[in-house]
């Protein structure tokens, strides 16, 4: 089923025409962008989904008082955007949602910053918009004031209407958004029968904080700072993303050695956070001996990092065009003797996992995410491979540095806790090796390429790979080298619905352990 | 002189059970790799929720107010029957081993009584998988404790004591299943893992924590001391029956030093083996706990059998 080239686009182009469909195939740089009319938006879907597509994201944009509608569809890591365009007051459009379910959340949170009407969807209740504004008033067009109309306090939320459950001996019950634990603010909405989840309801948008509206009118710098609090787990992978677009808009190129620094950073996010995830999967079933040592391990990763690159957690070390620092000879050699430890005493911790039969008890065949429904959601990253797909940007969309060496991606099938804990493992270890081959490619040269301001409505599409899966940001610039629009798409959008599935017939108490095992982010969820 | 011994040791029981947890919690964090609270740290807590006012919520009712009461006090009645450094107890002549299991049954339903009473949903599921577990434990714990009374000829615990006392070191199968049966309920009944997690903050997998999570200040204090009580209790049950070498049987100063050296030398000693056991095992599913009580069950069972067969004709 794998092409190695695009070809794919060329059929469907042409069973695209065939239905119908009158395709304006407007020539950017470095995406492939087509244009239909607004009411085929709901048949491009069914075409697309025939062909088997992957939906990877939608949104929308009030850009010179129209609105641009537009999503983004992938096969064999080659990405199509579909755009319309709805030059009307009260706009809408037929949904794609009953053909992607991936779209659901996506054309909601459009529909509530927009006012965009998607005719025929599925579930139009509100989603991103609590109640800090009104129903009439669209924080994503132009005329919405940056800073808004709050009032003072924002009122509670008690009218969105959750799914109810009747019959004798079911219950609810309401979890969050504010957790014992400390972790973001989100609700759950269990139906329950005796311990039995019958369905669980995500009700996301507590840590909506206005990033796409407090993005308009930046400068690149200040933009890449943005991008990098989108998720504060993922501010490598986001800024990366962000410079990444704002470079394709700009046409620019990135020095070689600034390359490989990202993928450096990159690579050690992914496994600090990786090493995380594993610890908190084993405390969350009390198992509270592996979580120490993964923590333990994180923590010596996280000094390291802030020793070398001046911050823990590494913010804004990727600038557009560049990065912000240089590693020197010294720092490479510090790396590589860590990579070594590192791999000793994860792989006596591991065994002592992999031997204890009361925590396998626990993580294999709970929280079961088949194939079917991982490949109808577009689940990605370790969600995705831990349930058989096998897509990584870094492999399959390469850029660089990750074009100039072969990715190894790692895949499990069984597609439960224990699936979505090893390949975690198993990515560690390639990012390790990655990493590695990175030192060894250093070679001396500039950090950060010259800044061009890019013509005004010039735009860009950044792809790449952050630890929890691809995350696709779109960006549009205006004149004067000030932001227009900015989209960040964070995994995690297509990996909650994802967790509404993959807890049904498993038990109440067992939902902790399969949420951590998804560990979506909130915040970049939320925008 | 007797009924003064008994209040003393009462009063030893309370005072001393922080101790023990303050000890559990520094064994289980040494076995981490991690530093340890100080062993005075329970204490610290105690004091601090007792000086805290307590918030409770709009919807509770005089149940949940009083509730905190009455479990500390009927805990505290188990402790008097159980004989801690000094064996010949009035209290224990007074109450048998079956009321003790009783005051523990009288606790839990006040506590399940107030965890629905509050009308959340976690109180509400913490209350239910409350009593689905005691369900279970329950006849466990009365199965060990016939198999003991049963070789004793006595439900009362100091006879029961002195009994074993005065039989020597004899490897009885019976003793050694019932043993079994009970450190398994002892672990059920307290909340321990691999039953219940008590260090956990993800309020979906409690049990014990579910019910009392709109509980503050005095109210907390009073439940978390219960709790550290019944887990001394247990301790000492286990300690006392089965090893019961070192306790007094006479009042004089000397002997009853003695004895509480014993005791917290075997108290160490037992939750040395659980933080091991706690930081060897994850918490199991909460379906298997029924698997895990009806093993202790069968034990207890099995002992019984075999002080029967093996035992009792001679």
């Amino acid at each position: 089923m794998k092409q190695s080239n695009s070809s794919w686009q060329a059929d469907f182009l042409e069973k695209v025409n065939a239905a119908g469909i009158t395709v304006e195939q407007i020539s950017l740089p470095s995406i492939t962008l087509w244009q239909i009319e607004s009411s085929r938006w709901q048949q491009f879907a069914e075409l697309a989904v025939q062909q088997n597509l992957r939906w990877a994201a939608g949104w929308a944009e009030h850009y010179q008082e129209q609105f641009f509608i537009k999503a983004c569809f992938e096969q064999n890591g080659f990405y199509i955007v579909l755009r319309t365009i709805i030059n009307d007051a009260s706009p809408e459009l037929p949904t794609q949602a009953t053909v992607y379910p991936a779209a659901n959340r996506s054309e909601r949170h459009t529909q509530d910053m927009f006012g965009i009407n998607f005719t025929g969807h599925p579930d139009n209740r509100r989603w991103t918009r609590h109640k800090a504004w009104s129903d009439h008033s669209f924080p994503l067009r132009r005329d919405f004031p940056v800073q808004g109309a709050p009032e003072a306090v924002t009122p509670p939320d008690m009218d969105y209407s959750f799914v109810k459950s009747h019959g004798a001996g079911t219950y609810e019950i309401p979890v969050g958004p504010v957790h014992a634990g400390i972790i973001e603010p989100g609700h759950f909405r269990f139906q329950a029968v005796g311990e039995l989840i019958l369905n669980l309801e995500e009700r996301l948008g507590y840590v909506h904080k206005g990033i796409e509206k407090i993005a308009e009118g930046r400068a690149p710098e200040s933009l890449a700072r943005l991008a990098g609090r989108v998720s504060g787990d993922t501010t490598v992978g986001h800024c990366w993303a962000a410079c990444m677009a704002m470079e394709q808009a700009a046409d620019i190129k990135i020095p070689p050695r600034a390359a490989l620094i990202r993928g450096i950073l990159a690579e050690r996010e992914r496994i600090a956070n990786h090493m995380g995830d594993m610890g908190a999967i084993c405390n969350d079933v009390a198992f509270v001996f592996a979580q120490m040592q993964f923590t333990r391990l994180r923590e010596l990763w996280l000094r390291t990092q802030a020793k070398i690159f001046g911050h823990r957690l590494l913010m804004d070390c990727i600038i557009p065009g560049g990065v912000n620092g240089d590693l020197s000879e010294d720092d490479c050699i510090l790396m590589k003797q860590e990579i070594i430890r590192l791999r000793s005493e994860l792989s006596e911790i591991l065994q002592a996992v992999d031997m204890n039969s009361s925590l396998e008890d626990r993580l294999y065949t709970a929280g079961y995410l088949s194939p079917d429904i991982a490949a109808a959601f577009g689940t990605l990253g370790y969600v995705g491979r831990a349930s058989g797909q096998d897509f990584d940007v870094r492999r399959d969309a390469s850029y660089a540095p990750y074009n100039q060496l072969t990715v190894k991606v790692p895949l499990e099938a069984q597609g439960d806790i224990a699936s979505r804990f090893w390949v975690r493992n198993k990515e560690i270890n390639v990012a390790l090796k990655l990493i590695e081959k990175f030192i060894d490619q250093l070679s001396p040269g500039n950090l950060i390429a010259d800044w061009k301001t890019p013509l005004p409505g010039s735009e860009g599409l950044g792809i790449v790979e952050g630890w929890r899966g691809e995350i696709i940001t779109y960006i549009r610039f205006d004149a004067d080298n000030k932001i227009s629009r900015f989209y960040p798409r964070d995994p995690s959008a297509l990996n909650w619905p994802a967790l509404e599935k993959l807890v049904l017939d498993n038990i109440v108490p067992d939902f902790p352990v399969c949420n951590k095992s998804l560990n979506g982010s909130y915040s970049g969820n939320d925008l | 002189m007797n009924w003064l011994m008994a209040a003393f040791q009462t009063l030893l029981f309370a005072a001393l059970a922080p101790l023990l947890a303050g000890w559990l919690k520094w064994c289980k964090c040494r076995l981490q790799n991690r530093k340890a609270p100080s062993l005075l740290q329970p204490y610290r807590d105690l004091f601090k929720l007792t000086n805290k006012q307590p918030v409770v919520a709009e919807q509770a009712s005089w149940l949940f107010l009083i509730a905190p009461y009455i479990i500390f006090s009927a805990t505290v009645l188990a402790a008097t029957v159980v004989p801690l450094i000094a064996v010949d107890l009035p209290t224990s002549a007074s109450a048998d081993v079956i009321v003790m299991v009783g005051f523990f049954a009288f606790a839990r339903f006040f506590l399940a009584l107030a965890g629905l009473d509050i009308g959340t949903a976690f109180g509400g599921m913490g209350s239910s998988r409350e009593m689905t577990i005691s369900s279970l434990a329950e006849p466990a714990m009365l199965m060990a404790v016939f198999t003991l009374t049963m070789a004793a000829s006595t439900t009362n615990l100091s006879i029961a004591i002195s009994h074993v006392l005065n039989e020597g070191l004899v490897l009885r199968p019976s003793f050694v299943f019932a043993l079994f049966a009970l450190i398994l309920v002892a672990i059920a009944e307290t909340g321990r893992v691999p039953v219940d997690n008590p260090a956990t903050h993800l309020e979906l997998t409690m049990i014990h924590e579910a019910m009392i999570l709109e509980y503050s200040g005095r109210h907390l204090a009073l439940i978390e001391w219960a709790s550290q009580l019944k887990l001394m209790l247990y301790g000492v049950l286990i300690a006392n029956i089965f090893f019961p070498w070192g306790i007094a049987e006479t009042f004089g100063a000397q002997a009853l030093g003695f004895g509480l050296l014993a005791i917290m030398g075997k108290l160490a000693l037992l939750a040395i083996f659980l933080a091991i056991s706690e930081t060897l095992v994850a918490k199991m599913r909460l379906f298997r706990v029924q698997e895990y009580l009806s093993f202790a069950y069968l034990l207890g069972l099995l002992g019984m059998l075999s002080h029967i067969i093996l035992e009792a004709s001679r």
